[in-house]
């Protein structure tokens, strides 16, 4: 936004229409980067794909980070690819947001406590908005965590200037709706009925 | 088709003699275990005799026979064994070549000049077990970060690592202006 950027003190029926009015926007097109490093991205290509289909959220894959709003670290990250995940990171335009899908971008995940080569969880290098557990997480739970993300962004601040303590970007975890129902995981969330 | 491993066993122990430290048989499949001294000209051979044919180098690895149990050490002289996988087209037939080496000085020639391919499997012996490949013509880490320090794959480093994983620089965020 440039100049006008968070230049405005007035809490004004204007500038919070306003603001809205381009959150929404911003929610609506999320452009992600397709980035994947381990069994996350299969996860990651269903969700693209036909079944839960990402296309109807407005988010469109894009293979350079420099057309990609959002970030989606899928799979384990080494401590040699956390160098390269960072310039991607950077070379994303403003506004930009991270999610961390899965046990690994999360916290290591089965190599957090025996392994020599394996970043402890992304958060440690870029940051991050969204957490995703699950290893990997359904594409139900990543839909989760980019509607959870449709939240952050909704309350952002965009001409408005920010409160005297600027809210700062907490994490939020998802919870995977079917974390306690194995069947579901199976068979994508049919039910089983008894003839 | 198939190589005659019988008649091949005669003719690298003519030509390479005190060379060969034995030969063995798994379920059809045969390892030629060798010192490392000449092992160039060994895999040369292997390659180029119209008998064998071993054109393709499937890959080039590495074992470490540190702690081995007794029963087990009779096969290892050398602390470690670079092992190359070898592949005849023309026969259809495979090849497992051991050569023994050890920890000081920890050397061996390399392939580089006969296989395009062992040009980053050799890179990758070097980065996880320390093993120096003598005229390799770009010997540098390949899987671990170029400041990473230790060979990981040796059975003497610690599992959990030397706490590069903690000491991993942390994300600050850039102050606005």
């Amino acid at each position: 936004m440039g100049i006008l950027q968070n230049r405005f003190d007035e809490e004004n029926v204007i500038f919070t229409n306003v603001d809205t009015l381009l959150n929404l926007g911003k929610e609506h097109s999320l452009w992600y980067l397709l980035f994947a490093t381990a069994c996350c991205g299969i996860e990651l290509m269903q969700w693209g794909a036909s079944k839960y289909d990402s296309d109807r959220f407005g988010m469109i894959p894009r293979s350079t980070p420099r057309q990609a709003d959002l970030m989606i670290v899928a799979g384990t990250i080494t401590l040699k690819m956390a160098s390269r995940v960072k310039r991607l990171y950077e070379q994303m335009p403003e506004p930009k947001w991270v999610i961390s899908m899965g046990s690994c971008a999360n916290a290591g995940g089965p190599f957090c406590k025996y392994s020599y080569s394996v970043l402890k969880g992304i958060d440690k290098y870029i940051p991050v908005d969204v957490y995703v557990p699950g290893c990997p997480p359904r594409p139900e739970a990543l839909i989760e965590g980019v509607f959870k993300l449709r939240e952050v962004i909704h309350e952002e601040r965009v001409l408005r200037k920010q409160g005297k303590t600027p809210k700062p970007r907490t994490p939020i975890v998802v919870e995977d709706p079917h974390a306690h129902d194995p069947f579901a995981r199976h068979s994508g969330g049919a039910k089983l009925v008894k003839a | 088709m198939g190589i005659d491993f019988k008649a091949l066993q005669e003719t690298v122990k003519q030509r390479f003699g005190e060379q060969v430290l034995a030969w063995s048989e798994f379920r059809g499949q045969y390892g030629l275990h060798v010192k490392s001294g000449r092992i160039v000209e060994v895999l040369r051979f292997l390659r180029d005799d119209p008998a064998t044919k071993f054109v393709m180098l499937t890959d080039v690895t590495c074992v470490d026979g540190l702690k081995l149990p007794e029963t087990m050490e009779q096969g290892f002289p050398e602390r470690f064994a670079v092992v190359y996988h070898l592949y005849s087209l023309e026969h259809n037939d495979r090849l497992r070549v051991k050569a023994f080496v050890p920890e000081d000085p920890c050397e061996i020639d390399s392939a580089a000049g006969l296989w395009a391919a062992a040009n980053w499997g050799e890179r990758e012996v070097f980065d996880l077990f320390g093993i120096n490949f003598r005229g390799h013509p770009d010997l540098r880490r390949i899987l671990m970060p170029a400041n990473y320090e230790g060979h990981p794959l040796r059975k003497d480093y610690p599992l959990k690592g030397r706490g590069e994983r903690d000491n991993f620089p942390k994300y600050t965020e850039i102050p606005e202006a």
